[in-house]
């Protein structure tokens, strides 16, 4: 049974997605925000992968693999990244990327 | 058809909300349009037959990480208080960014478009994902799911260190 949505509508909303999160991350101030816009990407990026795992590949199932071993990536990535904030937090009571500039020494 | 009409709800959610999210100048409100971006793309996962993938991305995604990211915000900001405004020629060399590089995976995508390929609606079942994921074959996955179980207690030590009170 074939499926009636085209590869490149599949396409054409990741690219939106992941290019939302690119605007997202280049114009935010506050490091939260620069992260959520990372996860904007790195899903769209999960999606094509799984996307290209059935539209090219429909017998196998390593694009689903790749997703999902790269959504626990993510959430490894991002446990720690806010624990990263948190302790930056703690220590200058401030967490946008304009303020946080001067280094320890 | 309804397939279609599926699709293209949420293919609209999607976009809304992830434009809404990067734009928005309340953090809190861009976390939840962010979590409505979650839950639409798990549903895309189930609309594609990869019924494994829309728990495991309700679960982790719109479960785990969107909740760490909420009480985040408020530990680390007051939930009332918005971003400053920033004036929109700061923002011009990010929207530039993004446009040119939609632009560019647009004009590949329209480069491409007649090599339109038909899909086979293959739902793996959960016996083809254990065996897949235990096994030591060809195409098996043992090894990448001990590899990312010691990056999982890494973390764990890494957070637990990194975040505890001195």
């Amino acid at each position: 049974m074939m499926s009636t949505i085209p590869l490149a509508a599949y396409l054409i909303l990741t690219a939106i997605m992941f290019f939302a999160g690119v605007y997202g991350f280049l114009s935010r101030r506050n490091m939260l925000t620069i992260l959520m816009s990372l996860e904007l990407m790195l899903n769209a990026a999960d999606i094509n992968f799984v996307v290209f795992n059935k539209y090219l590949y429909p017998g196998q199932l390593d694009g689903a693999f790749f997703a999902l071993f790269a959504i626990g990536v993510s959430a490894a990535e991002t446990a720690i990244a806010i624990a990263i904030i948190i302790n930056i937090y703690r220590n200058i009571k401030n967490i946008y990327v304009d303020e946080v500039s001067k280094m320890k020494y | 058809m309804a397939e279609q009409i599926i699709f293209y709800v949420l293919a609209i959610v999607i976009v809304v909300f992830s434009i809404l999210s990067v734009t928005s100048r309340r953090i809190l409100r861009a976390a939840t349009y962010l979590l409505f971006v979650l839950l639409a793309t798990a549903g895309l996962y189930l609309l594609m037959g990869y019924q494994f993938l829309f728990g495991v991305q309700i679960s982790v995604y719109a479960g785990g990480i969107m909740v760490l990211y909420i009480f985040s915000i408020l530990l680390t900001s007051h939930a009332g208080d918005n971003a400053k405004k920033v004036s929109w020629k700061k923002l011009l060399p990010a929207g530039f960014a993004a446009v040119a590089g939609f632009a560019l995976c647009g004009h590949i995508i329209f480069h491409n478009v007649y090599k339109v390929v038909e899909a086979v609606a293959t739902e793996p079942t959960m016996k083809e994902i254990g065996t897949a994921m235990m096994g030591t074959g060809k195409n098996q996955y043992l090894l990448p799911f001990e590899a990312i179980s010691i990056l999982l207690l890494a973390c764990i030590i890494g957070g637990i260190m990194i975040a505890r009170k001195r």
